[in-house]
């Protein structure tokens, strides 16, 4: 290297033996390949707990906890509890009094109270007598009764209330606790699969057990046809412009400087957008999947433009010459030949481009399509764009933002089903890629 | 649903049209494909063109017309004087536009009769009973002069409707018409067709631009009516954020240094994380890495690319935070009490940086690998080691290339949302310490404008400003990263 480097390491005893100077080197050679590796496997480490605690805290909101209970009510009984003052709490007596023969035919000696029974799991009379009201003719013979357990409990069972940690509250105490486990062991109480988390819709602020994610998979679903509607002739249409027919000018660079920037605005600039030109000025309905589809239209154009160019470019001159020379117009040789050709690049980019407008989340709290909007199932295919409704990440984002301890399993949840759909969709793009693209 | 009845009609229309003027052009050569100038699909398509793309451009912008001019026209019929009393000029319209759609409502259920809904001498008291009956919203005291507004704002909606499906239709039909007309065995349909897909092609890539434009627009418009309310200097020079919503204006500090600092802080925090374990990984992908353990690593790396920012939002506060409190909080593994809570600077920034890295690993690793094999054979020649080679000539060589790219991952940091949202924490403080809650210009964003706030209040306004703001700063970023990296490209091309 420098003359004084040299002129320190020129009387070398013999090449095989290694001087202190390039110990040093090999060693910064070694040190630096480490900081590599270490780079890399910290980058991994993130994606694995990012992974784990995902899957860990998502699950169980896949599964919640039931009280089942046979019991039958003779007709008897029935007429006596209707005549009553408090009806329900007759239907809670003989509830209760079905319950403690079920623990003491196991053999389970333990002190049930009412109250407690309330506490555990909510106001079992109400719900009794409605089934028996609608469903007179079951009076009598023997119905088992499925029981939605009270959020504390379905929090014992998935490790969320303790015994150290739970205190004594109007909500639960810790004897109630002794009547949970002898009712797991007496096999009445247990986890069963929660598919009100799937088909349900969100629930109000206290009920995480009734909260389900349904309602905005269908909001999404349909801001998805709409992204899809509009961006893929709208994506296709320009790309082409732009590769195959517009003149080397200013305009069409302004285009593609333009095109290029959009690409990395922000996207709650872009709800800012929706909210003052779709919203103020249109007057189009506040909190609709029609206008977060279009919002997130505008964001996705340009990230599929870009893709799009790039598989328009990748289709060799040679086609477009064959094409225009056996007489085809270059109309006829882009939409014949080229776009044929471009078809699985260009798909591709979409299903990606999708993908990330599907997890899109800040411009649409803008719009107004936050997760309490979503209440129920719109009520036919048009309805499904105008009706007010959220999506899947606006959701998560509303559940997490709550107090109740009990909406975070929720939104964990619904990370696992939004995932599956990315997922899915990549898959997909990978799939599309390795089957037709084609390498000239 | 009468518009999307509309629309079928027109393609009804199209469909039509293409069936005539592609019967037309064979009879025109009699049935002899060869007489004609071109393919018989091409006279139909012209023929369906012509009705169908100037009927959907006018329905598109009479769609957008509509209620700008009907909101013109209603907010003129407000005496200035009720206007001038503090209500604000959207308040007023919007209960206008409640009227009239409990007006519509109240026919809907049968409890008005058309002709009662369009009564200019309605006694006002007995209508707002009637349409709190019928279950609209409106407030219990209609003016008359609301009333008549509301009136008029349902007449020009119901005839403008009409009007525009009239309108639609006869130019649908005209155009069919025409393009049936023009079809003769010698007319250029080929050309006229292949004319009208290349104005579409056009018109599709200039919604590009039309976005930019409505994004300018929107925000320069809100911003200066903000500024209106509020003072700009006090805005941009002002070290305090608190914003009041009991009492219009006045009472509120609107101040975007704190929110600015939060943001420039938490962006530095997330490029300190990503930015050497970004490039270094980059580095041994591209010089070191096997093959197999490059085609493992780099896509498990951009995994990392394809999560939504949700999910990082919620990582953020339900994993790192509460670790981070165990390390550095309250009786925590280091015994020092620094941090308060989980959301701080200090989360919502390593959450990012983990987000980031891939954002600068993939483009470093385009970057170096788009430095020419000559400069490294060269460096190996002398005896330097591949650490040195890399320190002292690809690193050098890709220099501008990777802080371009760092720049980009920037410009992606200060504009980004739901980590923040999540993971900051909603106080904005001028603070040094990283384990403190802070709060940034797009936290603020989303909380100014998803409350119930009225949208002329300065507290909403002061959102548009600050996605100027955000904007400006991105756009800034954006065009000085890629002038950086566009320059350093030409140096090998």
């Amino acid at each position: 290297m420098t003359d004084t480097n040299a002129s320190r390491t020129a009387p070398k005893a013999s090449l095989l033996t290694i001087d202190s100077h390039t110990k040093r080197r090999q060693a910064a050679e070694k040190r630096f390949r480490v900081y590599g590796i270490v780079a890399i496997v910290i980058g991994m480490l993130f994606l694995a707990v990012l992974a784990v605690s995902i899957i860990r805290s998502g699950l169980p909101a896949f599964t919640k906890t039931i009280v089942e209970v046979e019991f039958t009510l003779t007709q008897d009984e029935f007429d006596a509890a209707e005549k009553q003052l408090f009806k329900t709490k007759a239907y809670a007596g003989y509830f209760n009094a079905a319950l403690l023969t079920k623990l003491r035919e196991q053999g389970l000696d333990v002190e049930v109270d009412a109250k407690a029974i309330e506490r555990i799991l909510g106001k079992t009379g109400g719900t009794i007598r409605e089934f028996y009201r609608a469903n007179t003719e079951q009076i009598g013979q023997p119905v088992a009764f499925k029981l939605a357990a009270a959020s504390r409990v379905d929090g014992y069972f998935k490790g969320r209330v303790s015994r150290d940690t739970l205190q004594d509250s109007r909500f639960m105490q810790l004897s109630d606790l002794d009547l949970v486990d002898a009712l797991y062991s007496a096999g009445i109480i247990r986890q069963v699969f929660n598919w009100t988390f799937i088909t349900g819709a969100d629930s109000g602020v206290d009920n995480p057990g009734g909260a389900g994610i349904g309602a905005s998979v269908v909001g999404s679903f349909f801001m998805m046809l709409v992204v899809l509607g509009l961006s893929l002739p709208i994506g296709v249409a320009a790309s082409i412009y732009l590769e195959e027919f517009a003149p080397q000018n200013r305009i069409t660079d302004f285009i593609e400087v333009n095109i290029s920037n959009l690409a990395a605005v922000p996207s709650i600039v872009y709800g800012i957008l929706g909210l003052s030109i779709f919203i103020q000025v249109m007057h189009l309905p506040q909190s609709a999947p029609l206008v977060g589809g279009l919002v997130l239209t505008l964001m996705t154009l340009p990230r599929i433009i870009i893709p799009a160019r790039a598989a328009l470019k990748a289709v060799p001159p040679s086609i477009r010459d064959a094409a225009l020379g056996v007489g085809a117009s270059k109309v006829q040789t882009v939409f014949h030949h080229v776009l044929p050709l471009a078809t699985p690049g260009i798909l591709t980019g979409l299903i990606i481009g999708l993908g990330q407008a599907l997890g899109e989340t800040a411009p649409l709290l803008l719009i107004g399509m936050v997760g309490f909007v979503a209440r129920g199932y719109p009520d036919g295919f048009i309805a499904g764009f105008t009706d007010p409704n959220s999506a899947m990440p606006a959701q998560i984002y509303t559940w997490a933002a709550r107090a109740d301890v009990g909406f975070y399993e929720k939104a964990w949840g619904g990370i696992i089903i939004l995932l599956i759909f990315l997922l899915t969709m990549n898959i997909l793009a990978v799939i599309l890629r390795r089957k037709f693209e084609r390498r000239w | 649903m009468p518009f999307l009845w509309l629309v079928l009609i027109l393609l009804a229309i199209a469909a039509v049209g293409y069936a005539l003027g592609r019967a037309r052009a064979l009879a025109s050569s009699g049935g002899d494909i060869v007489q004609l100038h071109s393919l018989p699909v091409y006279y139909g398509s012209n023929a369906a063109l012509k009705s169908l793309v100037p009927a959907l451009a006018v329905l598109a912008v009479w769609l957008v017309a509509q209620p700008i001019y009907v909101t013109n026209v209603v907010s003129g019929m407000i005496p200035q004087a009720q206007i001038a009393e503090g209500v604000s000029d959207s308040l007023a319209l919007s209960e206008v536009r409640r009227i009239a759609d409990g007006l519509d409502l109240a026919v809907a259920n049968g409890a008005l009769t058309e002709g009662e809904a369009r009564d200019g001498n309605a006694d006002v008291g007995a209508l707002t009973q009637t349409l709190q009956d019928a279950g609209a919203v409106v407030t219990n005291e209609i003016t008359a002069q609301a009333l008549a507004a509301a009136q008029r704002f349902r007449a020009l909606s119901a005839g403008g409707a009409w009007a525009m499906t009239a309108v639609v239709i006869a130019i649908a039909v005209i155009g069919a018409f025409v393009g049936i007309r023009q079809t003769h065995k010698d007319f250029r349909a080929r050309n006229v067709v292949e004319q009208g897909i290349r104005a579409l092609l056009i018109a599709a890539s200039l919604i590009a631009i039309l976005t930019t434009l409505g994004i300018v627009l929107s925000l320069v418009f809100n911003t200066i009516e903000f500024f209106r309310l509020y003072p700009a200097l006090d805005f941009f020079f002002g070290t305090e954020w608190a914003p009041s919503f009991t009492g219009r204006g006045g009472a509120s500090s609107l101040g975007v240094l704190p929110l600015l600092w939060g943001t420039i802080y938490i962006s530095v925090v997330a490029l300190v994380v990503a930015v050497p374990i970004g490039l270094f990984s980059a580095i041994y992908l591209s010089e070191y890495a096997s093959p197999a353990v490059r085609s493992f690593a780099k896509p498990l790396l951009e995994v990392l690319a394809g999560i939504p920012t949700i999910v990082y939002g919620l990582f953020a506060l339900l994993t790192v935070g509460p670790l981070l409190v165990s390390v550095f909080g309250e009786g925590g593994l280091l015994g020092v009490n620094w941090q308060g809570g989980g959301r701080a600077v200090i989360t919502a920034g390593i959450v990012m940086g983990i987000m980031l890295i891939p954002f600068v690993s993939s483009l470093s690793d385009d970057i170096i690998n788009a430095v020419p094999q000559a400069l490294r054979d060269g460096s190996y020649g002398l005896g330097a080691t591949q650490s040195e080679t890399v320190k002292q000539v690809i690193l050098p060589a890709a220099l501008p290339g990777i802080v371009g790219a760092i720049l980009l991952a920037a410009s992606r940091a200060i504009g980004e949302t739901m980590i923040v949202v999540l993971g900051a924490g909603a106080a904005a403080r001028l603070s040094l310490s990283p384990f403190e809650a802070m709060t940034t210009v797009t936290a603020k964003i989303v909380s100014q404008l998803t409350g119930d706030s009225d949208f002329a209040s300065p507290e909403a306004l002061v959102a548009f400003a600050l996605g100027m703001t955000l904007f400006i700063l991105t756009l800034g970023l954006n065009i000085l990263a890629l002038h950086i990296v566009r320059k350093y490209r030409e140096q090998y091309e």
